[in-house]
């Protein structure tokens, strides 16, 4: 029985590890796109982060370290597109579709000669107790800290747009640029952190693959996560939470058709490894065609440029 | 301080020359990395922009290779363009590229090894109906449910890759040579080889294809109402449908042609110069041909000189490696800084920077 040689805490535990580089750089992304900007370039920082991170934490002997390179690395790229859309005025999709180019280009020349070698190991979060729970232990208490720091960042972003001041301006600059900038607020400074902070995200889910979930760096490696958690976005009707639901139900999708693959089924590897593109397009085509709820739930201002005209 | 002024017209000055200024700053951008890399930076320039095309050593070599790697992005770019122009965002020219190969390949692989003079512009035919089906996914996806098509056209290349190295593997595979993958060498297949036409140009099939497409596509632009329409479409949305203008048929149409363009270039390319459905097939040509409508102001006759001079470094690239030990990926980092520069530039055609002294007037 192919099913039933796959255990379902096995799986979970997967699944969590599977969805967290896309989340992490969805989570961000979101809050871009909830400023009012549409950042095509999540595939760049995704890799350059996964480049950087790698690179750093092999050099320092530190994954800790790793991450933080990682993190900068995705803002510094992400601040090119910043000061592209915002000082320089240019076209969003033009700009992020450059970034994803460049970022895939730059990351296979720097990372060239750290292609074959095992980064350090990130360790488990040690749980104590709660790791020995029966199943739950083993599928959700036994991972490492970058997992349950992506669900905290979920509940900070969500806490962050729904009740802090600075969520609410941040939303107000995306949902009306205009209307923002007449009531004083300062558009471009709002939506270049805005940007700095999705390229952070960006660059800490592309630094999760190549250290955590692969973990190896190879060119190339994001092969479309970036684009994914674009897609994931929009089916999140930019909700958080739903960003959150969303990634794992992906995640599950991915490691289910990986454990497939394992246990020899009669699909060719290539048809199987497809799914989890075929199954984003699938969801995208049902969020946007206006059945399911929130598909008009998109930022008011997103992807179109502001220009203070005094 | 300083700030910007929105001109009231885009200016023509900048529109031409940014192109020619954003090449000139990717070369000492280019240099700059090279120097970094531990490379001499005029060697290397050199090598990737005059040597092909100038060089005694290389130049029998490289110089047909010129037409061969600029003709698919030409056609690819062409087809891209008018989309662009209509704001829509045909990003998945990669996987029509591939489709339109698998398809041609297929017919060319139906037949072997009869003869006939029909083959050949069965193939033609089949390369551009793939790349115009894989295109229709998310042209009919944004017209029924306003699916976005740049996630789609996007998340398709990926779908498409996985589709040709099945096809490698397993019902494409040469039978005749067994544990390998990749097909037979269309090459070796007379009536299905897209050959050279001219000896010693690099002049084949697709070459042509290139130039009939930039001829109809400026015709289309400049004196049809197709064009007239993309246009209006673009610059003002609204406008365009009070005219009667259906945005649902331009989706179809412009990601029709876009795709069928680029099935062809796939189709040409696995007949010809790449020879068989290999996993490794697909080089990118549909990405880097985002960078050539660009760089060519989506305008025909820009996109034929853009596409030229991508082409050059691909060809300098290759030199490159084989010269100076380069890095493969350094052409794509040059060519991401080249679409980089030439975005920043832009500003200068439509804004105007003003010093104004102390407080704004």
């Amino acid at each position: 029985m192919i099913l039933g040689s796959i255990n379902p805490a096995v799986l979970m535990a997967a699944l969590m590890v599977a969805a967290t580089p896309i989340l992490l750089a969805a989570i961000g992304e979101l809050v871009v796109e909830k400023s009012g900007v549409l950042n095509l370039g999540v595939e760049g920082m995704m890799i350059m982060g996964a480049c950087l991170g790698f690179i750093v934490a092999v050099n320092t002997g530190s994954p800790f370290l790793g991450f933080v390179g990682a993190a900068f690395a995705g803002m510094a790229l992400s601040l090119l597109f910043a000061l592209l859309t915002q000082a320089l005025m240019t076209n969003q999709v033009a700009s992020g579709l450059a970034l994803t180019l460049f970022g895939l280009g730059l990351s296979a020349l720097l990372g060239q000669r750290y292609v074959g070698i095992t980064p350090p190991r990130t360790p488990k979060l040690d749980l104590g107790p709660l790791s020995d729970i029966p199943f739950l232990g083993r599928a959700i208490f036994s991972h490492d800290i970058m997992v349950y720091l992506t669900i905290a960042l979920v509940a900070a972003v969500w806490w962050f747009l729904k009740y802090s001041r600075a969520g609410m301006i941040l939303r107000a600059v995306g949902e009306n640029h205009d209307a923002a900038h007449a009531l004083g607020y300062h558009v471009k400074r709002v939506r270049v952190l805005a940007i700095m902070f999705g390229g952070a995200c960006a660059g800490l889910g592309g630094a999760y693959l190549s250290l955590i979930r692969v973990p190896q760096w190879t060119e190339g490696m994001t092969v479309g996560a970036g684009w994914i958690a674009l897609a994931l976005v929009v089916f999140a009707s930019w909700r958080p939470w739903r960003a959150m639901a969303g990634a794992y139900l992906f995640g599950g999708i991915v490691v289910l058709q990986l454990n497939l693959q394992a246990a020899g089924v009669k699909i060719p590897v290539e048809y199987l490894s497809m799914s989890p593109y075929l199954i984003t397009i699938a969801v995208l085509v049902f969020i946007s065609s206006g059945k399911a709820r929130g598909s008009s739930n998109a930022p008011g201002s997103l992807n179109r440029p502001f220009h203070a005209s005094s | 301080m300083i700030r910007l002024e929105k001109r009231k017209e885009p200016s023509k000055f900048w529109r031409i020359a940014n192109p020619f200024l954003a090449v000139a700053l990717t070369m000492i951008a280019g240099g700059i990395m090279f120097a970094m890399l531990g490379k001499d930076p005029i060697t290397a320039i050199r090598l990737i922009f005059f040597d092909p095309i100038f060089s005694e050593t290389f130049g029998s070599y490289s110089r047909p290779q010129l037409l061969i790697k600029s003709a698919p992005l030409i056609l690819i770019a062409v087809g891209l363009a008018i989309g662009f122009k209509a704001n829509i965002w045909n990003i998945g020219a990669e996987g029509q590229y591939i489709i339109g190969a698998l398809f041609g390949a297929g017919v060319a692989l139906a037949f072997f090894p009869q003869p006939g003079w029909y083959i050949f512009p069965l193939m033609v035919i089949a390369g551009a109906f793939g790349g115009f089906l894989w295109a229709m996914i998310p042209a009919i996806l944004k017209t029924r449910f306003n699916t976005n098509e740049i996630l789609v056209s996007l998340l398709l290349v990926y779908v498409a890759e996985k589709i040709l190295a099945a096809m490698a593997l397993g019902l494409m595979r040469n039978p005749d040579i067994a544990g390998f993958p990749g097909s037979r060498d269309l090459r070796r297949y007379e009536a299905a080889y897209n050959a050279e036409l001219i000896s010693g140009t690099g002049i084949h099939w697709g070459v042509v294809a290139a130039l009939i497409a930039v001829i109809f596509a400026y015709a289309m632009m400049t004196r049809h109402m197709l064009g007239y329409h993309v246009q209006l479409a673009g610059q003002a949305p609204r406008a365009a449908r009070f005219g009667g203008v259906s945005p649902a048929r331009l989706v179809v149409i412009c990601l029709g042609i876009s795709g069928a363009l680029a099935g062809l270039a796939g189709m040409f390319e696995v007949s010809g110069p790449g020879g068989q459905v290999r996993i490794e097939f697909a080089s990118g040509y549909g990405f880097t041909a985002i960078i050539v409508a660009f760089l060519g102001r989506l305008n025909p006759i820009g996109i034929v000189l853009a596409g030229l001079l991508l082409g050059l470094t691909y060809i300098g690239g290759e030199l490159g490696q084989m010269m100076l030990q380069l890095p493969g990926a350094a052409i794509q980092v040059f060519q991401g800084m080249l679409l980089f520069f030439l975005l920043a530039l832009d500003f200068q055609t439509n804004y105007r920077i003003r010093l104004t002294q102390g407080a704004r007037a």
